[in-house]
């Protein structure tokens, strides 16, 4: 092998290399980063990962929202009229956020299917319903029929 | 009766635009002269009907007319006038109706600026641009009309949406539609090349500036976006990955790679037909992108009423417009004769770099948009790709491409002796090594390793961007006035990305964010500046009621700031809405924002330190700024006063110009 074919050789091993890796991290990172959602009749129903997070979704039982006076942290029961899942953060709240509203938490589950969220979602608009808390919704509407 | 006009307004622009796609493209096929003259006038016919049918929405903005549904959904009598204009594209039908506006705008333009072009190619270019606006208003007409009546009409409106009520959301939505609408500029003149089966280096000439001009307002826009979400309703955050910055920011990676592999087809004569791919591929992506924020599938602030229908028909149109330029692409662009070679170390090796990098960003970036539609289309569960993902895979191809862009900038056409590179790369190395490490260290006293390598790249790109004029500066010889304008847009926008990776690198590791449980009296110490949470009190605008914090920000001692943050609640919608408060300046930004009153008279507060955050947005708008200086360099506007000189010597003169 010349000196300039070994220098090609090298070169071309270090891109292939970079590139291999770049693309190993990519798959990685992507891997970790999918967020599952979940209703809380899967969630009942076990079908939720244990020590990892997903996304949970529903509407906001009326009533069910309490806080120590002074203190961040809230707490609050999500449902989709089927099953329901109390939930814990400590934080600021979107504005949006309220009792009978539609809303979506990420965070993970606790021992007894209680949930501790990171971050709570709600929409920018009142009417406004998250697709997939309006199916989960429909789709426990439609067990109850059954 | 007015809104009638209106609507009878579009039918008749439809109409011309009709008329525009189909027979200057048949004029242009048969050699017809007459055929291809019609095409000017049925742009500018479309255009005047278009703006009619516009300003009739406007105005029936301005007068309440709460008979009109799309009035009477997003406006109400209460609303600021200014308001009132924005709320014209606040919604689907609107927005619609201001994306036809622009592309009939860019059309108009097209056809006024393009009489030294051959007749033949700018009937297809205006022919291709019917196409699309023929698609667009049928879209409308059919689906979504803006016009359509309410019986009765309501006696108040439901108002604008409180959180599309700021400053920057009147200016946001029509920028970036000027982006992303003049994408289909450089799209045409990519078909009629394709149609004609021939492309010269003039073709690069005449279509770069208009690329450069639909990459200007797109930096500017999605600059707007991302300023507006970081006050009014990030919390703080500048930029989220959400489908649907994803959109607008993937045209604007494709924009970029073309407005670079557009300089090599100009002086070189290469890439052409991978500079028409990405023509096409750019316009694609806006419209994919106007398909994602329509349908309703994405979940999203900007994702209006869904309705599968119109999702259907973007689609549809999105496969005839994007299928079609593909399939002719697929059958001609083989004929695209390459004229010549370069050295593996050249300019052109950069610039193929910078493409590969750049579209690989855009590709990773649309793996991560779309997988979850995919995903939730084969009823496989419903899931979504987080953050971390898309920071990973946008860091992997723009770390080096940062690093390469240095060297691009000095680099040679042709071929670059490599003494002559290291020569000259010497100084912006040094400079990048030493502020780039020092600089953080110093002024924050510890940095992780990622934040250095950003420091060092971000100087670096600077460092590269202002070598060669602070050495002719020094020089003292009156040759910084000999660089031409194009080379001063080239620099000037790469001083832009240097001092947006600077901002970013800095906020990203510097910020100081805290959620804290505060009442009236207390104070605190973030960052060096020292808190006090005063007192709240309620205040009344004019179409909401809010409350309002007043924070003293002290630095040693100092009053530096009063902050009045508020939460408010607009009386139509009864929907609450943060304001923060900013105390913003070229070193930091304090953000202070009401979060939920917690009982007792005590709040939940963010209070956020961000570090050269300003740097971000400014970095983008010194981006724009060397785009409006290299689409105003004189070879572009020579060409229109010199139509007749012959390509022979336009390519003689190419040599000389960098």
């Amino acid at each position: 092998m010349t000196p300039r074919r070994q220098q090609r050789m090298v070169l071309i091993a270090i891109v292939f290399s970079g590139v291999a890796v770049s693309a190993g991290l990519a798959l990685k990172a992507f891997q970790e980063n999918l967020l599952f959602f979940f209703s809380p009749t899967q969630v009942e129903a076990g079908e939720a990962p244990d020590s990892r997070n997903f996304r949970l979704g529903g509407m906001v039982v009326p009533g069910s929202i309490t806080r120590d006076t002074g203190s961040m942290t809230i707490n609050f029961v999500v449902t989709d009229y089927a099953h329901s899942i109390p939930v814990q953060y400590t934080g600021v709240l979107p504005d949006l956020f309220g009792e009978g509203q539609g809303v979506v938490v990420r965070g993970q589950l606790g021992e007894t299917n209680n949930f501790f969220a990171e971050e709570v979602l709600a929409k920018h608009d009142e009417n406004y319903m998250p697709p997939e808390v309006a199916e989960a919704l429909a789709q426990s509407e439609k067990a109850r029929e059954l | 009766m007015i809104p009638e006009l209106g609507q009878l307004s579009l039918v008749l622009a439809l109409c011309l635009a009709t008329v525009q796609a189909t027979l200057p493209l048949l004029g242009a096929a048969q050699g017809r002269a007459d055929l291809m003259a019609l095409a000017r006038p049925a742009a500018a016919g479309q255009f005047v009907f278009v703006i009619a049918a516009f300003l009739i929405l406007v105005q029936a903005f301005l007068v309440n007319d709460f008979s009109v549904l799309y009035v009477a959904t997003n406006s109400n009598s209460a609303l600021p006038v200014a308001y009132k204009v924005a709320a014209v594209w606040s919604a689907h039908e609107g927005s619609l109706l201001l994306w036809i506006a622009i592309l009939s705008g860019w059309t108009f333009a097209v056809a006024a600026g393009s009489r030294h072009l051959p007749d033949v190619f700018a009937s297809r270019v205006l022919g291709v641009l019917g196409i699309v606006s023929v698609g667009v208003m049928l879209f409308t007409l059919l689906t979504s009309n803006p016009f359509a009546r309410l019986q009765p009409a309501a006696f108040e409106g439901n108002d604008l949406n409180p959180l599309l009520q700021d400053p920057a959301l009147v200016m946001h939505p029509p920028i970036l539609y000027a982006g992303y609408v003049g994408l289909a500029v450089p799209f045409g003149f990519a078909v009629a090349a394709l149609l004609s089966a021939q492309l010269s280096q003039e073709w690069a000439r005449w279509t770069r500036p208009w690329t450069i001009g639909a990459w200007i307002f797109l930096t500017i826009g999605i600059a707007l976006g991302s300023w507006w979400a970081y006050y009014e309703l990030g919390w703080g955050g500048w930029w989220f990955w959400d489908p649907v910055e994803n959109a607008s920011f993937m045209p604007w990676l494709a924009a970029t790679a073309l407005i670079h592999s557009l300089a090599v087809t100009e002086r070189r004569g290469i890439f052409k037909s991978w500079t028409l791919l990405l023509a096409i591929t750019a316009f694609s992506l806006s419209l994919l992108g106007t398909f994602l924020v329509r349908s309703g599938i994405l979940i999203s602030v900007h994702a209006f009423a869904s309705d599968p229908a119109r999702g259907l028909f973007i689609l549809v149109l999105l496969s005839v417009i994007s299928g079609g330029a593909l399939i002719l692409y697929a059958i001609r662009a083989h004929r695209m004769n390459q004229d010549g070679g370069f050295q593996p170390l050249s300019r052109e090796s950069f610039l193929l770099l910078n493409n590969i990098l750049l579209m690989l960003a855009a590709g990773l970036i649309l793996i991560g948009t779309l997988y979850p539609l995919f995903v939730d289309a084969l009823g496989m569960g419903k899931l979504s790709v987080g953050p971390p993902y898309f920071n990973l895979v946008f860091l992997l191809p723009t770390l080096p491409l940062v690093f390469l862009m240095g060297v691009g900038m000095h680099s040679f056409w042709r071929t670059m002796p490599k003494s002559v590179l290291v020569k000259r790369l010497k100084i912006p190395i040094i400079l990048a090594l030493l502020f780039g490490i020092s600089f953080p260290l110093a002024v924050f006293g510890r940095a992780t390793i990622l934040t250095l390598v950003g420091c060092v790249a971000g100087m670096w790109v600077v460092a590269a961007a202002m070598l060669e004029p602070a050495q002719r500066l020094i020089k003292g010889d009156g040759s910084i006035l000999k660089i031409r304008r194009s080379q001063w847009g080239m620099m000037v926008a790469h001083l832009g990305v240097g001092i947006f990776i600077l901002g970013v690198t800095v906020t990203s590791s510097y910020s100081i964010e805290t959620d804290q449980a505060r009442a009236p009296g207390d104070s605190w110490e973030l960052a060096g500046y020292q808190f006090v949470f005063r007192s709240t009190r309620d205040v009344i605008g004019p179409n909401y009621q809010a409350v309002e914090g007043e924070f003293e920000v002290r630095k040693d001692g100092r009053l530096l700031t009063v902050l009045t943050p508020q939460k408010r609640v607009y009386r139509v919608q009864q929907s609450p809405m943060t304001e923060a408060a900013i105390q913003s300046g070229l070193r930091q930004d304090i953000f202070i924002a009401l979060g939920d009153s917690l009982g007792g008279g005590a709040w939940s507060l963010r209070v956020q330190y961000k570090p050269l955050i300003r740097f971000i947005w400014l970095g983008a708008l010194i981006m724009a700024l060397g785009g409006i200086l290299a689409a105003s360099d004189i070879r572009y506007r020579r060409q229109k006063q010199n139509q007749s000189q012959s390509s022979h010597d336009i390519d003689g003169s190419v040599a000389e110009i960098i």
